[in-house]
């Protein structure tokens, strides 16, 4: 079991490794480099050649990146394009507050969308699982800016109930974020719902028509005994993947939500730093967010491993 | 006379088709079992007989419902039950043996809390004992280590381990009754046995009432004493089971017998024609006109009741009596020997075939691998024109040989050598294309083997086209042709396989094998995925084709009965290894290997007189021993510590028989006379 | 006369045909084919029965209510919002109908090389894509659209590239699916080469699934597209698009939400018809697919 541990924590930091790599080799692949990119139309001359200096890129690439990676590591992401700001600083804010958009999501959302998913497959085919399927497709397909801004035009304009828009600053303490979280938190939600319960949903049929549940029925098991003891467990071990996959989701669709609610995120720092073509931060916050990915996929992949009695033993017998 | 226990009266059961019409499943069924009674249902594919034996549960399947008629379950009506008098009864009176227990156990819990669940459920032993009352239940369906057990995981039981754990969980509520749906299928054969004489024994020690659903005769006879055959959703004979078995009032149930293969027999089996109707697909008359022999013109228009024939006897036949007198014995065909000339067709030396690659860190540094190779030592020589037969159970290696003769894993070691002396390939890339047309291989299971996106003249294109170059109307003309030959009309051509049944879809697996002309033919269990009745066709259709080409097969098959019968010469494997080869009535007969003999004792024929003989334990081997005899570990005559040590000797006796054992070839002999003898 | 080829063309209209008629039968597939169809349609004509000219401005008229003259009103130039909604959906269908074939065939074809090869080669290979996926896709776009602009010349390869990379995963596993079947291990026994294995007994079993995945790559490239549009990266103004006409309307919305409702409600239904259709499509080829989230 430990080895399975080990063997799966480096495979993930490879995948980092890859990871840093393809995001390195990626920026050194366009046109120009970090300084062309920022200084755009001045990018000649003195200013050319102090940002050069600055950013170390008279160097050869590969010392670049050992050095990059190195540090990054440790914590340090190097100085932004305009060689004032340490990028560790600036990310740090804007990193707590997307996590805690997310972790807020991901706690209304989670046992929200497994309940209801449980709820739409075992009541099949009956009114609630319809309402509540032909709402997830809606919820599914809309992109999050088309709902960000319907629940705008519901919640903040006509019924005035919730503000539209964040105004705090970027510093602010966390609680600070209250009320205004909640728009932003509910289309999140709206959305990943939408995914998990479509999945647990037919996760919960396909396990109920088996046979395990047939023959736990015909040994006289109470049905709700067979739906909490036989059937669930067997019919949420997908589900952990999926929610996996859709925290790696959230990670991207957090962006266009930030900037809908202009909310002070790693999301919106990222699309800011793009339009000022800052590619030093558009590098540091591109190989958090790998990381944070990776780490997720980590955990999903050990935690279905516990959960699955099949793969718990596979190592432990020579087939 | 007491009220029987189950009670099955004029049940129709059927489904709501997209077309709007209702189909039946059941058409009124009539049973009744008696307390301590043993019934058999018998039928094949598509009778109905598992909805029958779950009906008598209450149970109907999703999409299913009653139409009519009324279970019975010691007098309570199953059907007007409500869900928790149903939870009280199901596993508590009357209790159920799934088919598949690996797929019916549930994955994520252990077999002690399902064994307790029951306990808890439906028996009266306080929650102190119920730990030790499970392990009482293990050792009863003599599972060994039934401690070690109650913390395992389903899938870490093999497939008999799992069918005990099924029946003890069974017998955890003491039940007046016990269901059984096929309950060794897909078991070897030793562990049939075993299972069976278990199921055998629990019944008549505690006088259950048992209902045994199976499509194996040789099952019935050994458990039933009473025996129901089905048929497209009727029933169309009952009686005991020595009448149904020895002389059947029903042409079906007559055809079906006749289609079993036997040991004892030296012809073919007889083929049924046709196959049963689709559900809601008989519209007046009796359901079996389309293949009976006996068929007159009041039998298309009148449906037969079920009549009581003088002994006894229910049957739903016209002429039930007209039955009795067509003789079941010597109808058959006797196989085709053909004379072998010339080089051998295929010859097999010293072959070792591995699945194990050996680890990349090993490949570096060179090491050995010490991993025991799964199929070892193998020397079979097969004349032209030789039917051989390869027989074992699941581990034996056999289907891997003809893998590695067909070139799809390349051998580890040793030779394969083809007619004319030349040397086999180990890999189809490597092989010039005389050698790929005149090796052809027939896969198991006809639903994988065809390429569900191609229609069947794509289908024989592929081997006409690539052996021949055949193209447009040659290629249309050949197909055609090779379409009859397998008994299949012209018009099948531009089918999918999904419109086929089983038995149309091997055969034109067959038919694309023989489109090559090939020379050599290996059948991997070629009829195990089919009906017993069309088994029988498809086996004559082998022996059709191998009379007008001479081709020699290579015949592998868990069935001993289909496979001495088939075949000229038989090869026995054990854990990859070679136990004994010789002519076939040569290695059925004493002396035997004593594997062979483990075998042979525990075939069980659809004969109520006859009964299996349990010699080995049913331990499951998950590796063939390093050293050795590779039975060292369950043989019954095993000498000594010789055994564990040194490979055995072969012994050559006349007409190319050969035993390998420690033992000499007399003292088996005589020993196993003996045997019979007791 | 030579029935078997004559059979094999008409054997591929026919299921076509089939299929059509199944996803037709399904509630799901009717409707979905239905509004897919009709904004195609749309697309097409729209140019020709639109009342004004999508660029002509009219200071006088800036975000005035909808009435006989301007059925959904103008927007903050005096624009007419009803012609820019016909007209929304060209660009993205363009880019996104061009892209997802791209995508399809290039993912499709790397997934059935690296799924056939496999070994150590595969191995890497998905450890490879899995890290390129671990990346958030609108930060690799929006990287490539900022150093080279926004035209459909970028956005077209660009689309194609990233939405093709999470194809190769899936064309993948139905390829192993497909290869461990007999019928492929009969034809290689029987001495096909490789390419004609590919061709006869692969390709056409793993078709299906791409299709299936080639809808719903599509609906995800709409959606990422009209993202785009709106962060601003995607069309470039003046042209008519809907994810760019809900951020300039968006500032609005208060007191003039039509210039929003109209996009919004083209855009989802479009949207909502290839989802279902693609739905409706597994269900008529007998697949089984697992809910993933978008890329």
């Amino acid at each position: 079991m430990l080895r399975m541990l080990i063997r799966r924590l480096f495979l993930g930091a490879v995948t980092v490794a890859i990871v840093s790599l393809i995001i390195f080799s990626g920026v050194e692949l366009l046109p120009g480099d970090a300084c062309t990119a920022f200084l755009e139309r001045e990018a000649k001359g003195k200013l050319l050649e102090n940002c050069r200096e600055a950013q170390g890129l008279n160097r050869p690439a590969i010392e670049r990146y050992v050095e990059w990676a190195a540090s990054a590591v440790q914590g340090d992401l190097g100085v932004s394009a305009n060689g004032q700001k340490s990028i560790s600083e600036l990310v740090g804010d804007r990193l707590k507050n997307s996590l805690l958009l997310a972790a807020c999501s991901l706690a209304l959302g989670v046992p929200l969308s497994i309940f209801l998913g449980v709820v739409t497959g075992l009541w099949r085919d009956r009114p609630i699982d319809l309402t509540l399927s032909t709402l997830a497709i809606f919820a599914m397909t809309i992109p999050e800016f088309v709902s960000a801004t319907v629940l705008i035009l519901l919640f903040s304009i006509w019924l005035g109930w919730l503000p539209g828009i964040v105004l705090t600053p970027a510093h602010a303490p966390l609680s600070e974020f209250f009320p205004e979280i909640l728009l932003p938190v509910l289309v999140l939600t709206m959305v990943m719902t939408a995914h998990i319960l479509r999945m647990v949903r037919s996760s919960v049929i396909e396990v109920m028509a088996g046979d395990y549940v047939q023959m736990a029925t015909l040994k006289g098991v109470p049905h709700w005994r067979i739906v909490f003891r036989h059937a669930l467990p067997n019919a949420l071990l997908p589900a952990i993947n999926v929610v996996a996959l859709t925290i790696a989701w959230l990670l991207g669709g957090v962006v266009v939500i930030e900037v809908v609610f202009n909310y002070p995120g790693l999301g919106r720092m990222m699309i800011d730093s793009i339009s000022d073509r800052d590619l030093p931060v558009v590098q540091a916050i591109a190989l958090i967010v790998a990381t944070v990915y990776v780490g997720v996929n980590l955990s999903a992949d050990l935690l279905t491993m516990i959960a699955n009695p099949r793969l718990r033993t596979m190592h432990m017998r020579r087939k | 006379m007491t009220t029987p226990i189950i009670d099955v009266k004029d049940i129709s059961v059927g489904f709501t088709a997209k077309s709007g019409a209702t189909l039946p499943i059941l058409r009124n069924i009539d049973l009744t079992v008696s307390e301590g009674e043993s019934v058999g249902i018998v039928g094949e594919s598509g009778s109905g007989k598992s909805t029958l034996a779950l009906a008598a549960m209450g149970f109907l399947k999703r999409g299913l419902r009653l139409l009519d008629g009324s279970v019975a379950f010691r007098g309570k009506d199953m059907f007007s039950l409500t869900r928790t008098e149903l939870e009280k009864i199901r596993g508590g009176e009357i209790a159920l043996i799934p088919q598949n227990s690996g797929q019916s156990l549930t994955p994520t819990m252990r077999i002690g809390a399902q064994l307790i669940e029951a306990l808890r459920l439906h028996s009266s032993v306080p929650a102190s004992e119920h730990v030790t009352k499970a392990i009482e239940l293990l050792g009863q369906v003599r599972l060994p280590d039934p401690k070690a057990i109650l913390s395992r995981f389903p899938h870490e039981l093999s497939g008999g381990q799992q069918q005990r754990v099924a029946v003890a969980m069974a017998l955890a509520g003491e039940p007046h009754a016990l269901l059984l749906d096929e309950p060794t299928t897909g078991l070897d054969v030793t562990t049939q046995a075993h299972i069976l004489e278990l199921l055998r024994d629990i019944a008549h020690e505690r006088n259950m009432a048992m209902v045994y659903v199976s499509h194996d005769l040789g099952a019935i006879a050994r458990v039933c004493d009473r025996v129901v055959v089905m048929y497209a959703g009727e029933v169309v004979l009952e009686g005991t089971t020595r009448q149904v078995l020895k002389n059947p009032a029903h042409p079906y149930a007559r055809g079906l017998l006749a289609s079993i293969p036997r040991l004892a027999d030296h012809h073919l089996p007889l083929a049924l024609d046709g196959r049963p109707p689709v559900p809601g697909g008989v519209a007046a008359g009796c359901s079996f006109v389309d293949r009976c022999a006996l068929v007159k013109h009041r039998c298309r228009v009148e449906r037969p009741g079920l009549a009581a024939l003088p002994d006894g006897e229910l049957a739903r036949c016209f002429y039930a009596d007209k039955t009795a007198e067509v003789s079941l014995a010597g109808l058959g065909v006797v196989p085709v020997e053909l004379e072998s000339r010339g080089t051998p067709a295929l010859q097999l030396d010293a072959l070792s075939i591995s699945y194990h690659q050996p680890g990349l860190l090993n490949k570096l540094l060179g090491r050995a691998e010490t991993r025991v190779a799964t199929v070892d030592d193998i020397d079979i020589t097969v004349c032209r024109g030789e039917t051989l037969g390869l027989v074992g159970e699941s581990g034996s290696g056999k289907s891997t040989i003809l893998k590695s003769v067909a070139g799809l894993l390349p051998p580890a070691g040793g030779k394969m050598t083809v007619a004319g002396g030349k040397t086999l390939a180990p890999v189809v890339d490597n092989r010039p294309p005389d050698h790929l047309r005149s090796i052809q291989l027939i896969f198991q299971n006809p639903d994988d083997s065809l390429n569900p996106r191609q229609t069947i003249a794509e289908i024989l294109e592929q081997p006409l086209r690539l052996y021949f170059g055949l193209t447009g109307q040659d290629l249309y003309d050949r197909s055609v042709e090779i379409l009859n030959r397998v008994r299949l009309g012209g018009h099948y051509l531009d089918r999918l396989p999904s419109q086929l049944s089983g038995g149309e879809k091997q055969r034109v697996a067959i038919a694309r094998a023989f489109a090559a002309d090939p020379e050599l033919v290996l059948c991997d269990e070629v009829t195990s995925a089919l009906d017993v009745s069309v088994q029988a066709a498809v086996l004559d259709l082998l022996n059709e084709l191998k009379e007008k080409h001479g081709t020699t097969y290579i015949f592998v098959s868990h069935d001993l009965a289909v496979v001495k019968v088939l075949s000229d010469r038989v090869a026995v494997l054990y854990q990859g290894r070679l136990c004994e080869i010789g002519p076939s009535n040569q290695v059925y007969a004493s002396p035997s290997h004593p594997y062979t003999e483990v075998l042979l004792g525990a075939v069980l024929e659809p004969d109520p007189d006859t009964a299996p003989t349990l010699s080995a334990d049913d331990i499951v081997e998950l590796s063939p021993p390093a050293r050795g005899c590779p039975f060292q570990r369950r043989c019954p005559r095993k000498i000594g510590s010789i055994c564990d040590s040194e490979t055995p000797p072969w012994h050559r006796l006349d007409s190319g028989h050969a035993i390998r054992c420690h033992h000499k070839i007399d003292d088996l002999a005589a020993a196993q006379v003996v045997a019979v003898v007791e | 006369m030579s029935i078997v080829s004559f059979l094999d063309k008409n054997k591929h209209f026919n299921r076509i045909i089939l299929v059509l008629r199944d996803v037709m039968s399904r509630p799901s597939g009717a409707i979905g084919l239905t509004l897919v169809a009709a904004h195609l349609v749309l697309a097409l004509i729209s140019p020709l029965i639109v009342p004004y000219d999508y660029k002509a401005m009219n200071s006088a008229l800036m975000l005035s209510g909808p009435d006989s003259a301007h059925w959904l009103g103008t927007d903050h130039v005096g624009r007419d919002v009803f012609t820019r909604v016909l007209l929304g959906g060209r660009e993205a269908l363009l880019v996104t109908g061009v892209a997802t074939p791209i995508a399809v065939i290039w993912g499709g074809l790397v997934g059935i090389f690296f799924g056939l090869v496999g070994g150590r080669i595969d191995e890497v290979m998905m450890r490879v894509v899995d890290a390129f996926l671990s990346l958030p896709w609108i930060l690799k776009m929006l990287v490539l659209i900022v150093t080279f602009g926004t035209g459909i010349e970028v956005l077209i390869p660009t689309l194609a590239f990233f939405y093709g990379i999470p194809v190769i995963r899936i064309a993948r596993a139905a390829t192993h699916d497909v290869v461990a079947r007999d019928f492929v291990s009969a034809a290689r026994a029987r001495g096909h080469g490789r390419m004609s294995i590919i061709r006869r007994e692969l390709l056409p079993n793993v078709l299906d699934t791409l299709m299936v995945e080639g809808a719903m790559r599509w609906s995800w490239m709409l959606l990422a597209f009209s993202s785009l549009s709106f962060l601003g990266f995607g069309v470039s103004p003046p042209t008519p698009d809907w994810g760019l006409m809900i951020a300039d309307a968006r500032g609005f919305m208060s007191f003039a939400p039509w210039g929003v409702l109209g996009p919004v409600i083209a855009l989802s239904s479009l949207i909502i018809g290839i989802n279902l259709t693609a739905d409706a499509l597994a269900k008529a080829l007998g697949i089984d697919r697992a809910q993933k989230a978008p890329i």
